[in-house]
């Protein structure tokens, strides 16, 4: 019995002397972090510009193998966020910063230098079922914010629009809010209608989109697939409408388009600098292109 | 005309017998779907490759090491303290009000929403200790997380074995530690590690916590030390199911399949070692 | 040596206990502070009962309202669902199934338990919002009823195992009384051995609401996230678990979001607490 015992009580430390071994030397390991810590850079924010980073990330790791580039989702908030609480090295954001987060980052020490590194056009689809294919503004405005909720007041069908939207933390539900509900007029206080369905991210908007006649949303061009249908969109009757193509983003015609940057304390300097340079090359650009997004130049 | 009692008593019976099959069946459907479409996902490749081309090709390897890390780290956190807490508890702490305020709350701790310990871990260890996003982040976040979970099993097997056992050793003259090391623990090892590898499992397959204390959406190379991100299967699923636009159905299910396998694995472990408790108990 | 040995070890479980009691001690104290220091900006009226939750919006709005009704709805949904066929499952397994079948039925309950969360979340994603919005005829699938369905199988293994062991707790002479009166075996079951275990079966009950309404992500992949009031159960709504995990990411700290979302925290908190304090005081009247 006895033997038995203490053998299942060694079985039992042995364990708990292995992990902590294992603790130990991860700590000692950490203990020199310097020589690592240049090699990595944390990227962090809009989740339009997520899968961009990632391309990014993937192809500048294969030309530099000593390199770690980490990248999160969550939101241009959640980036910004970061990048003022130092836990992120570069903020990716689908939005300027707004002045109360320039303040917050002064008020850290954290000075956010900003670079423009690629163009978005926001699409606005509806399931290839629906017989819309075109809207104006003041339309998406309306439906957004619960005035209009039935396709037969936009030339629709007799069914119920369900809104999907991107959640509260995402550059592109703000930009969407300032640009198409409030019409880009800083004085007005149109919120979405509480109804509106706030999905975690741009894919799941596409994917409810796909299999939902009734849904309409919005989100970064390199989202869309065949299983959605993009709206072509008019500032109002008297205008034309135009899809967001790559030409009509490029020379302003397509209404809702912006500038996707990122964001870095200080100006860029080391393994960032590099990140950043050959994000700008004509290589770096070409990615851009290749996941549908515009390139800048 | 009174209703016959056994007519009552078949159509009983066959409701009761309804109910169970409705709650079992969809864990056979569950794990069908999963296995019929992951499956061919699934080969050396998939297991030990980093993601390429934007998470739709290549596997799954850093989220998998990433997740051990995480167990790794939970345990080396929470084991020592959640057993010591639980022998300090059922062996030496007095029986007064105190303690049982302390039972209370531990008992009620292991209900808490597991991502209130997300929130907990994010505010405390990330931000207020300044760990930033980081294994070592996340791995004390689980490991507070499962530490009501370990030290209550602890409890349970503890008290379970009976007083006469204390008794004896110490009326022979044996001091206390020696008491506990030699006739309690050896009795209510089963029942620890059962506990113990419910919380490994538990560790491994939420996401909420680690949401925002360590999970990186894209990290191809396994992580350089504690202080460093990485990515971690459940959250990995999360991404590509919701995040990542035009991902293979079979990558998508076969990552499903990776986390399950190895959560269901370690709660079959704890439910045959437990079995055998049961069966060896013979006071 | 032995001594200091001995010694030395029982400082170590000291340590470990107190250290244990001082995390537990720190959880409470730290989810207050930071969730607290929202009402010096908002009042705790307008957070409850506020019906409009835009917390980014200048100026921002954080009535908890819609959330906690959104929280309700799935939750009711799911216990509505959950209790009937949990508890008459439990009682097939403690009472009618032979030891073989039972032994399986157990295991193939807790493997519930094992399915992560979000592998749960993903398989509703993809087969079950689909399929609500076509046979329910939906405006879409994305609805408090998917999440409580969902919610209600993962609330299962909690429920079955702890109302089966009160079931199999009562002593056997109460049913066998009941059968030498000449009662059926469903009589005995109905009338003596139900309502012997019945504060067993509310701690199970109990138990398996917290559950339900502390999930997060299964929720959050199916309910839609709609910070909108709830008229049935075939809308979408958002939780205060998906809220908090959905928004808290981007929050800067020591912003009045921040501390909104702890403040959230602190209301689950709460709304937990009572839930496991009743079930751990029926457990222990169950024991007497």
């Amino acid at each position: 019995m006895t033997i038995l015992t203490k053998f299942k009580f060694i079985r039992f430390v042995v364990p708990i002397l292995v992990f902590m071994s294992c603790a130990l030397s991860c700590e000692r390991n950490s203990q020199n972090p310097s020589i690592q810590k240049e090699h990595s850079i944390k990227i962090k924010g809009s989740d339009t510009m997520v899968n961009l980073a990632q391309a990014w990330a993937e192809a500048f790791m294969r030309d530099h193998p000593q390199s770690l580039i980490a990248v999160t989702g969550g939101g241009s908030g959640t980036g910004i966020a970061a990048l003022i609480s130092s836990t992120c090295d570069i903020a990716e954001t689908s939005r300027k910063m707004k002045p109360k987060e320039q303040e917050e980052a002064k008020a850290n020490g954290i000075n956010p230098v900003e670079m423009t590194v690629a163009l978005d056009g926001l699409a606005v689809v509806v399931n290839p079922e629906n017989p819309i294919d075109r809207l104006t503004i003041d339309e998406l405005s309306d439906i957004f914010t619960g005035k209009i909720r039935n396709w037969k007041d936009v030339r629709g069908e007799d069914l119920p629009i369900v809104l999907l939207s991107r959640e509260v933390n995402s550059g592109t539900h703000v930009y969407f809010k300032e640009h198409i509900l409030r019409k880009g007029d800083p004085k007005r206080t149109e919120e979405f209608d509480d109804r509106s369905l706030l999905m975690p991210s741009s894919q799941s908007i596409a994917d409810e989109i796909a299999q939902n006649p009734n849904a309409i949303g919005y989100y970064g061009i390199g989202y869309s697939s065949p299983t959605q249908k993009i709206l072509a969109i008019a500032q109002d009757y008297n205008h034309p409408y135009f899809l967001p193509t790559i030409e009509n983003i490029k020379n302003g015609n397509y209404y809702i388009s912006r500038p996707l940057l990122m964001y870095s304390n200080g100006e860029p300097a080391g393994w960032i600098k590099d990140f950043i340079d050959f994000i700008l090359s004509p290589e770096g650009q070409k990615i851009v292109e290749d996941v549908d997004f515009v390139p800048i130049q | 005309m009174k209703p016959n009692p056994y007519r009552t008593e078949r159509i009983a019976f066959t409701l009761l017998l309804i109910s169970t099959v409705v709650i079992i069946l969809p864990v056979f459907f569950i794990v069908f779907i999963i296995i019929q479409k992951g499956f061919s996902a699934i080969s050396w490749e998939f297991l030990t490759s980093i993601p390429k081309m934007g998470m739709r090709e290549g596997g799954i390897f850093p989220a998998i090491v990433g997740t051990l890390y995480l167990v790794l780290g939970t345990l080396i956190f929470a084991l020592p303290l959640g057993v010591f807490s639980a022998i300090y508890l059922t062996e030496y702490a007095q029986d007064n009000l105190l303690t049982r305020l302390i039972k209370l709350a531990i008992i009620n701790l292991a209900g808490v929403p597991s991502v209130v310990y997300g929130l907990f871990g994010l505010g405390i260890f990330v931000i207020f200790l300044k760990l930033g996003a980081s294994i070592l982040a996340g791995s004390l976040t689980l490991g507070v997380m499962v530490l009501p979970i370990i030290i209550t099993t602890s409890k349970e097997a503890l008290d379970s074995v009976p007083k006469s056992f204390r008794e004896v050793s110490l009326s022979l003259g044996v001091s206390k530690w020696q008491t506990i090391r030699y006739s309690v623990l050896p009795h209510a090892l089963p029942g620890i590690l059962t506990g113990i590898i419910l919380a490994i499992s538990r560790a491994a397959g939420e996401t909420a916590p680690i949401l925002f204390t360590v999970a990186a959406f894209y990290l191809p190379k396994l992580p350089h030390s504690v202080f460093d991100q990485a990515m971690a299967l459940p959250y990995h699923l999360y991404v590509i199911s919701t995040q990542v636009p035009n991902v293979e159905v079979k990558i998508r299910y076969g990552t499903a399949l990776v986390l399950m396998m190895i959560v269901l694995s370690l709660n079959l472990a704890a439910i045959i070692l437990r079995s055998q408790f049961r069966k060896r108990k013979k006071w | 040596m032995k001594h200091f040995k001995e010694f030395l070890i029982e400082k170590v479980i000291w340590f470990c206990g107190v250290t244990s009691i001082v995390i537990v001690v720190l959880i409470f104290i730290f989810l207050l502070k930071e969730g607290l220091s929202l009402f010096k900006h908002v009042n705790l009226v307008d957070f409850l009962f506020g019906r409009k939750w835009y917390p980014i919006s200048d100026p921002p709005h954080f009535g908890i309202f819609p959330l906690v009704l959104g929280s309700l709805t799935v939750t009711l949904g799911a216990t509505v669902i959950a209790v009937p066929l949990g508890i008459a499952s439990a009682i097939y397994i403690a009472e009618i199934a032979s030891p073989r079948i039972k032994e399986i039925l157990k295991s193939g309950i807790e493997m519930i338990a094992a399915i992560p969360s979000v592998v749960i979340g993903f398989i509703g994603m993809t087969t079950l919002v689909p399929f609500i919005k076509h046979y329910l005829n939906l405006p879409t699938g994305l609805t408090a009823f998917s999440g409580a369905l969902m919610l209600a199988f993962m609330a299962m293994p909690t429920i079955v195992s702890i109302a089966e062991d009160a079931i199999t707790a009562v002593p056997h002479k109460y049913k066998e009384a009941a059968l030498a009166l000449g009662a059926t075996r469903w009589q005995a079951i109905w009338r003596v051995v139900l309502r012997a275990a019945s504060s067993g079966i509310v701690a199970a009950i109990m138990l398996g609401i917290g559950r339900v309404i502390g999930e997060t992500m299964a929720v959050m992949m199916v309910t839609g996230n709609a910070a909108h009031i709830p008229e049935s159960l075939f809308e979408p709504v958002r939780t205060m678990t998906a809220t908090i995990a959905a928004e808290m990411g981007e929050t800067v700290q020591h912003s009045e979001h921040y501390f909104a979302l702890f403040a959230i925290g602190i209301v689950l908190f709460i709304i937990t607490f009572i839930i496991n304090l009743i079930a751990d005081l029926s457990i222990h009247r169950h024991r007497e």
